[in-house]
C-alpha cells in the first residue's frame, strides 16, 4: 500500500473521528440518539470555508468559528426539541439535518447544489492528528468531571437524576452543543481536505454512518469511538477489490460484528494504562481453573 | 471465557481476511499483469448508488475497448489493464479512489467520473500526482476551469451546462418558436440547477418569457402541486432538466392534469426506462443529447456492446467510448506512457469521436464547438432532428 493513499484514509478517519467523538458524548454518554449530525458538519464546513475564503482568516480560528456556528445552531434546535422524550428528539434531529442540507442547496452564495470549488487545502495529517488528540483530551476530562458524571446519570435514569437535583435539560443542551461543535470542526476539516463542498456530502447517510461508528465502537467508550472510526472508515477502502459488492460485504461485516458483539467493539470499556495491566494479568492467568483467575491479582 | 476467545479469534480472522483481500490484486485483473509490459488505466464512477446503471455501462465500455486494443497488439506495444473503482456517487470516495489509482496502481490516466461533484473534488489529487483525468458526462463548467484558471489535469469529452442550456433555449425559441416557457427543476441536484440557470438566462436574453419556475427535491414522487401552478401560468413549453425517473413521473402527472405544453429536457433524459414508464406522456417531446443514437457511426459500437454484455448502451457509454478514443490518441501522439506527456498531448487533441468532433481547447480543456443533437420522441422512438449548436 502506498503511503499517499494510506495518508488520505488516515486523514479521513481523523475527520470522521472528530465528528464521532462529539456524537459519542451525546449518544454514548448522555443517551440521546441523533440522526442530524451531518447537518452540524455541514454548518461547520460552510462557516469555516466562508471564514477562510471570504474573510481570509487562518485555518484554526476559522475552524473554531465554524464549531461555534454549529454549536449555536444546536442550541437553537436543542431549545425547541430537547424537551421531547426519547425517539421524538431523534426524529427532530433527522428533520433538522435534512433541512440544513436543503437550505444549503438553495443558497447560491455558497454555490447551491452545484457545490463550492476552490477551497484552500489546509487540512493535513499533522493538524488532523493534533486536533483529534485535543478533542479526545477535552472529552476525557469532561467525562471524568462532575458534569460528565451528571450526563452519565441522565443516560442511566433521567427521572432519578432530576430527583437528585441535576438540571437534566441544561446538561442535555451542553452535551448537544459540545457534540455539535465537534461535528462542526470535522466539517471544517472535511471541506479543507477535499477543496470542494457540496450539500450532497451531508446527506442522512452521513449521519447514520456516524451513529453506526459510535454503536460499533461501543456506546459509552471513547476508545471504542476511536477504533470504530479507524476501522469503519478504512474498511470500505480495503474492500475496493469487491467492486460492486463492496458495500454489501461492508454491511455484512458490520452486521456480523454487531451480532457477535452487541455491546460494540469496546462495550463501554476504555483503553487506559490501568485497564491494559488488568487485561495482561488476566491473559497471563488464562487457561487455569476459574477460581484462580478470580484471585489472579494476588499472584 | 472460552466463548469470548472464540469470538475474538473469529473477529481477528475476519479482519485479517479482509485486510489480505484488500491487499491482493483486483479480482478482475487479467493474467498478463505479471508481465512488466502492462500499463494501467484507471476508471472511477458509480458502480453502486442511484447512478449505478450509468457507471456500470461506462466501465463495461472502457474494458471492452481496451480488450479490443489488447487483442490487436496493444498500445505502443504494451497491453493495457483497466482498473475500475466505485465511488458510490460520493465526492469523498472519489478522492480516495483516485488516490489509490494514482499512488498504488500507478495508472497513467484516469477516465471518469460522470458526475461533476466528484470530478471537481479529485482535481487536487490529480495535480499533486500529475495524472490527467478525462471526465465523461461531468457538465459543470467548474470541472475544468475555476475562477478563470484552467485546472492542468482535468479534461472532459462532453459539452458543458451553459452550452446545453443555450442549445435548449435557442432551439425552443428560434426553431420551435416558443415564447413562454416554464421550468420545473430539482433543487437538490447540481446538474439540474446548472441547466435551469443557463436555460433561463439564454431564453430571456433571446426575448422569451419564463412564466413559471417551480422546484422539487430529489426523491419526490408527486409533482402535482408544482405542475398545477405551471398549468395556471399557461406555458407553451416546459423545460425539465433532470433525470429520466423523475421525468417519467412528472410527465405522466402533467398529462393527467391536462397540460398540453411541449416538454423539453437535457441529457438526463435518454434511457430505455423513460420510454417504458412514460411512453405516451412524452410523445412529441424534445431533448438535447450528446449524439444521435441512429447515427451510422454509432451502430458498430452499439452492436458490439450488446453482443458482449447483452444490455443496451446507456448515454454514458458513448462518452466513455470517446474518452477512450481521446486517451488512446493522446498516448499515441505523446508516444509515451508518461502521464505529463499524455496531458500535454491531450491539450492539443483533435479526435473524431462517435459523439462528434472533439477539439480540446488548451484554454478550457473542454471540447469546443461540439454540436449537440436534438432528439424528438415520436411513436415511442428517439428520432434525431438535427445537429444544433448555440451562437
Amino acid at each position: 500500500m502506498d503511503w499517499f493513499y494510506i495518508k488520505g484514509i488516515l486523514i479521513l478517519s481523523g475527520i470522521n473521528l472528530m465528528a464521532v467523538l462529539g456524537l459519542s458524548l451525546l449518544t454514548g454518554f448522555t443517551g440521546l440518539f441523533s440522526f442530524g449530525h451531518a447537518g452540524f458538519m455541514a454548518i461547520g464546513a460552510y462557516v469555516t470555508a466562508m471564514m477562510t475564503i471570504k474573510f481570509h482568516l487562518p485555518f484554526i480560528p476559522s475552524l473554531l468559528i465554524g464549531a461555534m456556528g454549529a454549536a449555536l445552531a444546536s442550541l437553537f434546535i436543542g431549545r425547541l426539541t430537547l424537551n421531547l422524550k426519547g425517539d421524538y428528539f431523534c426524529i427532530a434531529t433527522l428533520g433538522f439535518g435534512e433541512a440544513i442540507r436543503l437550505i444549503l442547496d438553495n443558497v447560491q452564495y455558497f454555490g447551491g447544489a452545484r457545490g463550492w470549488p476552490g477551497i484552500p487545502m489546509y487540512t493535513n495529517l499533522t493538524n488532523v492528528v493534533i486536533l483529534d488528540i485535543i478533542g479526545i483530551a477535552i472529552l476525557v476530562n469532561l467525562i471524568r468531571s462532575r458534569h460528565g458524571r451528571n450526563m452519565k446519570a441522565i443516560r442511566e435514569e433521567e427521572m432519578a437524576s432530576q430527583t437528585i437535583g441535576i438540571n437534566v435539560f441544561r446538561y442535555k443542551m451542553i452535551a448537544l452543543a459540545i457534540s455539535a461543535a465537534f461535528a462542526g470542526v470535522a466539517g471544517g476539516m472535511l471541506g479543507h481536505y477535499l477543496g470542494f463542498l457540496q450539500p450532497k456530502m451531508f446527506q442522512l447517510i452521513k449521519s447514520t454512518e456516524l451513529t453506526i461508528i459510535v454503536i460499533f465502537g461501543g456506546l459509552g467508550s471513547i476508545s471504542g469511538s476511536v477504533i470504530g472510526a479507524l476501522v469503519l472508515t478504512s474498511l470500505p477502502e480495503l474492500l475496493r477489490t469487491f467492486a460492486k459488492w463492496r458495500l454489501v460485504v461492508y454491511g455484512v461485516a458490520v452486521v456480523f460484528i454487531m451480532i457477535t458483539r452487541p455491546q460494540g467493539l469496546m462495550g463501554g470499556y476504555e483503553i487506559t494504562a490501568g485497564n491494559i495491566k488488568k487485561l495482561i494479568s488476566r491473559l497471563a492467568s488464562f487457561g487455569r481453573p476459574r477460581q484462580q483467575t478470580i484471585g489472579g491479582d494476588k499472584e | 471465557m472460552s466463548k469470548r476467545v472464540v469470538l475474538l479469534a473469529l473477529a481477528t480472522l475476519l479482519t485479517l481476511s479482509l485486510t489480505l483481500a484488500g491487499c491482493s490484486k483486483p479480482a478482475d485483473t487479467p493474467a498478463e499483469s505479471k508481465e512488466p509490459e502492462v500499463v494501467k488505466v484507471g476508471w472511477i464512477g458509480s458502480l453502486t448508488g442511484d447512478q449505478a446503471v450509468w457507471g456500470t455501462c461506462e466501465l463495461n465500455t472502457v474494458k471492452m475497448l481496451f480488450e479490443d486494443i489488447n487483442k490487436n497488439g496493444g498500445l505502443l506495444g504494451k497491453q493495457i489493464e483497466v482498473v475500475g473503482y466505485d465511488t458510490r456517487g460520493d465526492a469523498t470516495e472519489a478522492v480516495n479512489a483516485v488516490k489509490r489509482l494514482t499512488s498504488q496502481d500507478k495508472v497513467v490516466a484516469v477516465i471518469g467520473p460522470n458526475a461533476s461533484g466528484q470530478a471537481i473534488s479529485i482535481s487536487a489529487v490529480l495535480e499533486e500526482m500529475k495524472v490527467p483525468d478525462i471526465a465523461t458526462v461531468a457538465t459543470n463548467p467548474k470541472v475544468t476551469v475555476v475562477d478563470g484558471k484552467t485546472k492542468p489535469f482535468n479534461f472532459r469529452v462532453c459539452f458543458i451546462d451553459p452550452y446545453q442550456g443555450a442549445v435548449a433555449a435557442g432551439y425552443a425559441y428560434d426553431v420551435l418558436g416558443f415564447k413562454k416557457a416554464a421550468i420545473l427543476y430539482d433543487v437538490a441536484d447540481d446538474y439540474s440547477q446548472g441547466l435551469t440557470e443557463f436555460f433561463e438566462k439564454y431564453f430571456v436574453e433571446k426575448g422569451g418569457e419564463i412564466v413559471a419556475k417551480e422546484a422539487f427535491k430529489f426523491g419526490d414522487v408527486d409533482f402535482r402541486p408544482q405542475l398545477s401552478k405551471i398549468k395556471n401560468a399557461g406555458p407553451e413549453v416546459i423545460f425539465m432538466p433532470y433525470f429520466f425517473k423523475e421525468v417519467a413521473l412528472s410527465a405522466n402527472q402533467a398529462r393527467e392534469l391536462g397540460i398540453n405544453a411541449v416538454l423539453m429536457g437535457g441529457d438526463g433524459w435518454p434511457s430505455e426506462v423513460l420510454l417504458e414508464m412514460a411512453k405516451d406522456a412524452i410523445e412529441g417531446s424534445y431533448f438535447v443529447n450528446h449524439l444521435d443514437f441512429d447515427d451510422p457511426d454509432v451502430q458498430e459500437f452499439k452492436a458490439a456492446y450488446k453482443a458482449k454484455y447483452n444490455l443496451p448502451v446507456e448515454l454514458n457509454g458513448y462518452l466513455a467510448y470517446d474518452a477512450v478514443q481521446l486517451l488512446v490518441d493522446a498516448i499515441k501522439r505523446a508516444n509515451s506512457f508518461d502521464p505529463v506527456a499524455i496531458r500535454d498531448a491531450l491539450e492539443t487533441a483533435q479526435v473524431k469521436g462517435i459523439t462528434g468532433q472533439i477539439n480540446i481547447s488548451k484554454d478550457t480543456h473542454n471540447p469546443e464547438g461540439k454540436d449537440a443533437a436534438i432528439i424528438k420522441i415520436v411513436d415511442g422512438q428517439y428520432v434525431f432532428q438535427q445537429k444544433y449548436s448555440a451562437k
